[in-house]
């Protein structure tokens, strides 16, 4: 019962008073437990909604100042109470529900879509030390790659519910780009698990004396891009392109349903920027300020860099997604693991192990990483994709990427 | 092991993020590949050409700006010309220079415009458009300060232009000309050796010549095919002939090809720009031409490059004030017949980005 | 990547209407006209140039050979702001205006009578009139950079 008190030290007073008043109120302790749990969610929940709410204004501020404009700068100081303006005037929509779509499997999906993304902050060890997750599972890496995945399930209903071609061909995209680029990414942070040893997150972090990205360059673009892709954020973002399916999956949701599906995504966006800074950043170790700020100061920096992406970068199509992803991410993956647990082997067993730090690891590591990277892209994979020979109606041969017919450069 | 499935009918509709105006396609799709497109157009039409046979010369002006409206300094042009040839009105030096800029600046902006949606169609979340809008504004402002008004210009009359430019267009003119290289190039670096652009736009809806010349296609689609064809060098009208400037042309008939032929044209025209000012003769900029004009009966047809293709207007007149007959030759119309044999094979992400390379504008394509 | 980063740091060109605006071009095809009545015979020029035919005139006769001018009236709503209007007249009696903000929440409000053509909140613009060129201000030019009206500076 006392392990969850450090989980954020500014709230640790709140909550040990009311523990100590649940406790001198003399209730069951398995209704105390209850209780606690309760006050656990309900700590998440505010860390998380005051970010996405940031996350928002932020995401169009910056991207209007990319493009040279001012970004919403009328609701409050600096626009800041625009998220707040968008909340309201989302919940006074009405709910447009398509006549022959699925009723239930229409309300559920973004209930499940918002659930499914809540659900992986169990994990995450925001607060310090050993006690700082809301569940320090000994499994934590292995729970979020679970449950990170459910929230596409959320999607695929969407899509199926609305009665619309583009909502489904949005969906299956969806699926498809999922089941793509989770193999690449577990193997990704298998390469940092098995520096660490444990698949515990507050281990990994603990661990971390320097930032695992020094010693698994390869692992954490692998998980990065693998990252943007599951987030559907450009360049990645044919599940929901605009300006060509109009919105994808939720084309035909409106009001709070809507509203489930974008704070979805933006929970969704904060759980990959956290996964990110605890396997590669260092979590919130830093020297000097108070450890939530650096946590939180990674996190912002993450979150600036793929809205940097978006702002820059072209989609991609389809099946160049899904070709990056099994032509090139998985073998550098595959690789990758193959080289970290040579590395680990060499490390624990002649030279000192934990007492000291793998220094010639990181130049070794970068420089495979670089020359992979070179090699593998002029040599064995470009990117692009042919066109399929249609040969009518019902003569179809087997798809996928055809003859190479492009034609010479100009 | 064969899979069996079932190609499908998409319908992408007259409201669409992308597709240039209200155009519908009807696209049979097997998966996400294009198994057969039914373009469908005319919700735009709006009986221009009949309106136009009530009334006069002059008062059909404004209806030609109507048609590629974001280029209408270009329209005017055409039709212009074609009532001059009919009526044999010389027009005066300075009147013919004010148009080639007129006309060349807005061939800047028109391509600035079709290259900047173009990079939205690929997904690229309006940064690019909103930098090539920019120099699009400062042309814009440009027209304003000639004609009165940023979009629909009504500038040219039969016999000159309208208006003779106020001072400090000439200055303005040549700011804009000094620094606009310099905006081309960051565009191009940008994008053109973007490996995303490329992946996704190298080899996509090829356009082979043959079929290019005999599906009528002009304009950037006919020079990325390989073909060398402008009419400013090939059939000069105006005074192209006193201008140095080369054609762009690509080889592979590509979009990739295509969106490096407008942006060669961008730099071709900012080279005729600059001649165009130095030699600017001083003078009257309209002829005297009579208020309601009656041409000789006969017919006329002036073309011109606009940064579509080529526009045609072919007039007949019966002696009165109001012409007979109006036929415009729509580039547009025409380069759009050939959207569904290049995009046979491809996805509906190619889909979008072909048809976003031919580059229409709805009021020309329905008039 | 490092052009967009570039532009991060550069400075906005949009202007924050409606607290600063544009100034617009001096010849400027505005949204509404200007009348001069006492230069106006009444002869009709404009109508009769009119691509859609929507400036209707009323006139009865004053005296000899002259005619008073009882009602004139322009539909604004159906105007496209050619300009043909004041290209045609003979006396120099009629000018665009330079507004840009005739939005209206109904279109009956939308008829420009001699009240509203005559009255001076309606600013002249010298589309047609190269004369009034000089008692105009200049206009904000995006290729100076200039986003709003106070940064035009008089010699450019």
């Amino acid at each position: 019962m006392n392990h969850w008190y450090y989980f954020v030290d500014l709230f640790a007073k709140v909550r040990t008073t009311f523990v100590e008043w649940l406790q001198s109120v003399d209730l069951p302790s398995s209704l105390i437990i209850f209780l606690d749990s309760i006050i656990g969610i309900i700590l998440i929940l505010l860390f998380v909604f005051p970010l996405v709410m940031l996350f928002t204004w932020m995401e169009r501020r910056f991207i209007a100042r990319f493009q040279l404009r001012h970004g919403p700068n009328r609701c409050g100081p600096f626009g800041l109470l625009t998220p707040v303006a968008d909340g309201i005037k989302m919940l006074t929509k009405e709910f447009i529900m398509p006549a022959k779509g699925d009723k239930l499997v229409h309300w559920i999906a973004p209930v499940a879509f918002f659930t499914f993304a809540l659900m992986v902050f169990a994990v995450f060890p925001i607060g310090k030390g050993e006690m700082g997750a809301f569940s320090d599972l000994n499994i934590g890496i292995l729970y979020v790659i679970a449950i990170g995945s459910l929230s596409f399930v959320g999607l695929f209903m969407a899509g199926w519910a609305s009665n619309n071609k583009y909502s489904l061909i949005g969906a299956m995209r969806g699926v498809a780009q999922l089941i793509s680029y989770e193999v690449p990414m577990a193997l990704a942070i298998l390469g940092v698990v098995l520096i660490v040893g444990s698949l515990q997150m507050s281990e990994i972090v603990g661990k971390q004396t320097v930032p695992f990205i020094l010693l698994q360059p390869m692992g954490f673009l692998i998980y990065f891009i693998g990252g943007i892709t599951e987030l559907n954020r450009s360049p990645m973002d044919e599940v929901e392109a605009d300006s060509e399916l109009t919105a994808g999956y939720f084309t035909e949701y409106s009001g709070m349903k809507f509203v489930m599906f974008f704070i979805g995504e933006y929970v969704n966006t904060i759980a990959v920027a956290i996964i990110v800074t605890t396997l590669f950043l260092g979590g919130w170790k830093g020297p000097f300020l108070p450890f939530w700020f650096w946590f939180v100061l990674k996190v912002i920096a993450v979150f600036m860099f793929l809205l940097w992406m978006r702002a820059t970068l072209i989609r991609l199509r389809i099946d160049q997604v899904m070709a990056f992803s099994w032509k090139f991410l998985l073998p550098m993956a595959l690789i990758n693991v193959f080289i970290t647990a040579a590395e680990v082997l060499v490390w624990q067993e002649w030279m000192s192990g934990w007492e000291s730090f793998p220094w010639p690891f990181i130049f070794v590591n970068f420089a495979i990483a670089a020359g992979l990277i070179i090699v593998w892209a002029r040599v064995f994979f470009k990117l692009g994709g042919g066109r399929v020979e249609v040969g009518g109606y019902r003569a179809r041969n087997s798809q996928g990427h055809g003859a190479d017919s492009q034609a010479p450069v100009s | 092991m064969e899979l069996k499935t079932q190609p499908f009918m998409l319908n992408i509709g007259p409201q669409h993020p992308s597709t240039h105006g209200v155009f519908r396609m009807r696209v049979t799709l097997d998966g996400e590949v294009i198994v057969d497109l039914e373009p469908m157009f005319g919700y735009l039409h709006r009986g221009i050409e009949k309106l136009a046979e009530g009334r006069t010369y002059t008062q059909n002006i404004p209806f030609t700006d109507r048609f590629d409206y974001a280029a209408s300094v270009m329209n005017n042009f055409a039709y212009v010309l074609a009532v001059e040839k009919l009526a044999g009105i010389k027009v005066p030096e300075r009147a013919e220079y004010l148009r080639v800029i007129m006309a060349e600046m807005m061939r800047i902006a028109r391509h600035l415009l079709a290259v900047g949606f173009f990079t939205n169609d690929l997904g690229a979340m309006m940064t690019p458009l909103l930098y090539m809008w920019r120099e699009r504004e400062k042309l814009v402002d440009l027209f304003e300060m000639v004609c009165g008004q940023r979009l629909t210009h009504n500038y040219m009359r039969i016999g000159g232009v309208s208006h003779d430019i106020p001072p400090e267009f000439l200055p303005a003119l040549k700011k804009f000309v000094k620094e606009m290289p310099d905006f081309v190039n960051e565009y191009d670096q940008l994008l053109a050796e973007n490996e995303i652009l490329l992946a996704r736009t190298k080899g996509v809806g090829i356009l082979p010549a043959d079929m290019a010349i005999n599906c009528s296609v002009s304009g950037p689609m006919l020079r990325a095919s390989g073909v060398k064809w402008d009419i400013r060098k090939a059939d000069p009208y105006s005074m192209y002939d006193r201008f140095n400037f080369d054609i762009p042309t690509g080889t592979a008939g590509d979009t990739y090809d295509r969106y490096r032929v407008r942006i060669e044209e961008i730099r071709q025209s900012l080279r005729i720009l600059s001649q165009a000012i130095e030699q600017l003769p001083q003078g009257e900029v309209c002829a005297q031409v009579p208020n309601l004009l009656r041409p000789p009966k006969g017919e006329a047809y002036a073309r011109i490059e606009t940064s579509t293709g080529e526009l045609g207007f072919y007039l007949v007149s019966d002696g009165s004030i109001a012409p007979y007959r109006w036929r415009v030759r729509s580039p547009e119309l025409l380069n759009l017949t050939v959207l569904r044999d290049i995009s046979r094979g491809w996805k509906i992400a190619d889909l979008i980005v072909i048809f976003g390379s031919i580059d229409i504008a709805l009021g020309e394509v329905d008039r | 990547m490092a052009l967009t980063l570039k532009h991060l740091f550069r400075k906005t060109i949009t202007t924050q209407y409606p607290e600063k605006r544009l100034e617009t071009s001096r010849r400027i095809r505005g949204q509404q006209f200007v009348w001069r009545s006492d230069l106006c015979t009444g002869c009709a020029t404009c109508a009769k140039s009119c691509p859609h035919g929507i400036i209707r005139i009323t006139t009865s006769k004053n005296g000899e050979n002259k005619y008073k001018v009882d009602s004139i009236v322009f539909d604004i709503g159906r105007c496209m702001f050619c300009g043909l209007c004041v290209e045609a007249c003979p006396y120099n009696a009629l000018y665009m205006g330079r507004s840009y903000e005739q939005a209206r929440y109904s279109r009956k409000l939308l008829w420009a009578d001699m009240e509203q053509l005559m009255s001076p909140d309606n600013e002249a613009s010298s589309y047609g009139h190269p004369e009034m060129d000089e008692k105009l201000p200049l206009q904000t030019l995006l290729v100076y950079g200039q986003i709003s009206k106070d940064m035009v500076d008089k010699d450019d």
